[in-house]
């Protein structure tokens, strides 16, 4: 396993690496280089990825725990039966052809809002917020479904990732008929 | 002065220059993210650029810091399943 925080600084994620004490890598992420490698648009996603360096499950969203199982409707026990089940061997990932079907390929939007993101943080990290922020706004308004800019670029904003401004943002998207998250069908 | 960040990394370089390579990249179909009054341009990756390569099923390579600053990249890990999880703390 490896998991990458896709935070503003060490210290956002700091404390939840300490916490867990984590025996396989355990990285940051603070420019989104991954968010970027493979079009990830929220938190948590997962991949799985075989011995030969193939992805055989594509982005998904899946939760160790049921901390949150009353906001998602996400079951950890499902993800984590499939994952035991491949990585002992007892079945097999996603047929090619399948996971090609499952993948979401990012647009031109989406990559000029990851551009606007890159430049808004390069400046966030140079002291320079007032400019960020009209950046990562621009790259919010291009690329709306993803959260890695629109919530994930809030501390470097001054707003609370978990405040009212968040929740009027989601309240406003999931009313207009869009998931927040988007789990694979199998 | 002028600062062109490309390919992750930022370089000072003079105005001129600067607007040059971002003409350039925007002109080659890149996606280009400027700010004329920081003087601060930064070139990303297209989008066929990253489909191509994420249609081929290969695991794009990275390479990132843990919390000691040590570096980690996929590829040591070839030989092993990898359960690939983005978290973050907000």
């Amino acid at each position: 396993m490896i998991t990458v925080a896709l935070d503003r600084s060490d210290d956002d994620a700091r404390p939840w690496i300490e916490t867990a004490k984590p025996t396989h890598p355990s990285l940051i992420d603070t420019r989104h280089v991954l968010a970027d490698l493979y079009n990830i648009v929220n938190v948590p996603t997962i991949l799985w990825i075989d011995e030969v360096g193939r992805m055989v499950r594509p982005n998904d969203v899946a939760f160790g725990t049921d901390t949150f199982k009353h906001i998602t409707g996400l079951e950890a026990a499902r993800h984590l039966a499939a994952l035991r089940a491949w990585v002992r061997g007892e079945a097999p990932a996603l047929p090619e052809a399948r996971v090609r079907t499952l993948q979401s390929l990012p647009t031109e939007a989406d990559q000029q809002a990851r551009a606007e993101f890159g430049l808004g943080e390069w400046l966030s990290a140079n002291g320079r917020r007032e400019a960020a922020v009209r950046h990562f706004t621009r790259a919010g308004e291009l690329a709306p479904h993803d959260f890695t800019i629109r919530r994930g670029t809030m501390p470097m904003r001054g707003v609370d990732p978990m405040g009212p401004e968040f929740r009027a943002m989601l309240g406003e998207w999931v009313k207009a008929g869009n998931p927040y998250y988007r789990p694979l069908p199998e | 002065m002028f600062t062109i960040i490309d390919n992750g990394r930022a370089s000072p370089v003079d105005e001129r220059a600067g607007t040059d390579l971002a003409k350039r990249a925007e002109a080659a179909g890149r996606p280009v993210a400027i700010d004329p009054v920081e003087r601060v341009a930064y070139l990303g990756v297209t989008a066929s650029d990253r489909a191509r390569a994420l249609s081929s099923l290969e695991a794009p390579d990275f390479t990132l810091p843990d919390l000691d600053g040590r570096l980690h990249s996929l590829s040591q890990h070839r030989g092993r399943k990898v359960l690939l999880v983005a978290y973050a703390s907000w």
